[in-house]
């Protein structure tokens, strides 16, 4: 509750799984983090994906995201539900508010650091948007989201 | 008779891929470092990624040759800090089907 930690959950869900069951699936583990007071903070179905090798005997399965806040027990429990579930081909829990914070605090730093930088050459702090811009283009527009590929 | 041929070759033997090598590899290397030398440069340090996400197929891949391995550290110039992190991920997208473990 006061430690409250976050977790990120992806279950694979057998292709051949109607709506009515994955809506089953879905209220299956809201119900779980409900009843550990835990709360959901983002769900993201990704969808019809292939496998990268076969499981069983599935080529494909229905990839489901949860960010899940709540506490340890909340997340031994939804294992061993998850474990049980014929649907479920596949799932990982793992925590990552941790890993985060640490990548908030770099980021953070890194931009104090140059913020720093640029006062000391007589520059505004922040980048002006035209020099993002040559940023970008000099670099070959590729940023660092790769989400994009996981929904296709 | 057998037992000197033996004694002699092995010393021949011995002497001979020694001294070789005492010289190859540092020739070798030396030659090898000045026709192509590879970027030696951290991705995540130089591209200021600061997570590496499982989820993130694409950024993976990268690291992924052909047959399916993690790309060592010595070829990539990934530092040590991110290419555990790297490992980390590459081996939990595993688990998810989302790379393979191994391509042939």
């Amino acid at each position: 509750m006061s430690t409250a930690k976050q977790y990120e959950l992806v279950y694979i869900a057998a292709p051949e799984a109607t709506e009515e069951q994955l809506a089953a699936l879905a209220t299956e583990v809201q119900q779980v983090v409900g009843r550990f007071q835990g709360t959901i903070e983002k769900t993201d179905v990704w969808g019809r994906r292939r496998l990268a090798y076969q499981i069983g005997r599935y080529k494909e399965g229905i990839y489901v995201l949860h960010v899940i806040n709540g506490s340890g027990e909340l997340v031994k429990e939804l294992e061993r539900r998850l474990k049980v579930i014929d649907n479920v081909v596949r799932h990982l829990i793992t925590r990552v508010d941790e890993d985060l914070l640490v990548a908030a605090h770099r980021k953070e730093r890194r931009q104090a650091k140059t913020a720093k930088r640029r006062v000391a050459r007589g520059l505004p702090p922040e980048p002006t948007p035209e020099e993002k811009m040559r940023h970008i283009a000099a670099r070959g527009g590729d940023s660092v989201d790769g989400m994009d590929e996981a929904e296709a | 008779m057998a037992e000197g041929f033996g004694g002699g070759g092995g010393g021949r033997g011995r002497g001979g891929p020694k001294g070789a090598g005492d010289k190859g590899p540092r020739r070798g290397g030396s030659g090898g470092g000045g026709m192509f030398r590879r970027r030696r440069v951290c991705k995540f340090k130089s591209e200021k990624i600061d997570y590496i996400d499982y989820k993130d197929v694409r950024l993976l891949l990268q690291f992924i040759p052909e047959r399916g391995k993690i790309q060592p550290r010595r070829l990539s110039g990934t530092s040590a800090k991110w290419q555990r992190k790297l490992q980390l991920a590459i081996k939990r997208a595993r688990e998810l089907a989302l790379i393979p473990y191994v391509t042939d």
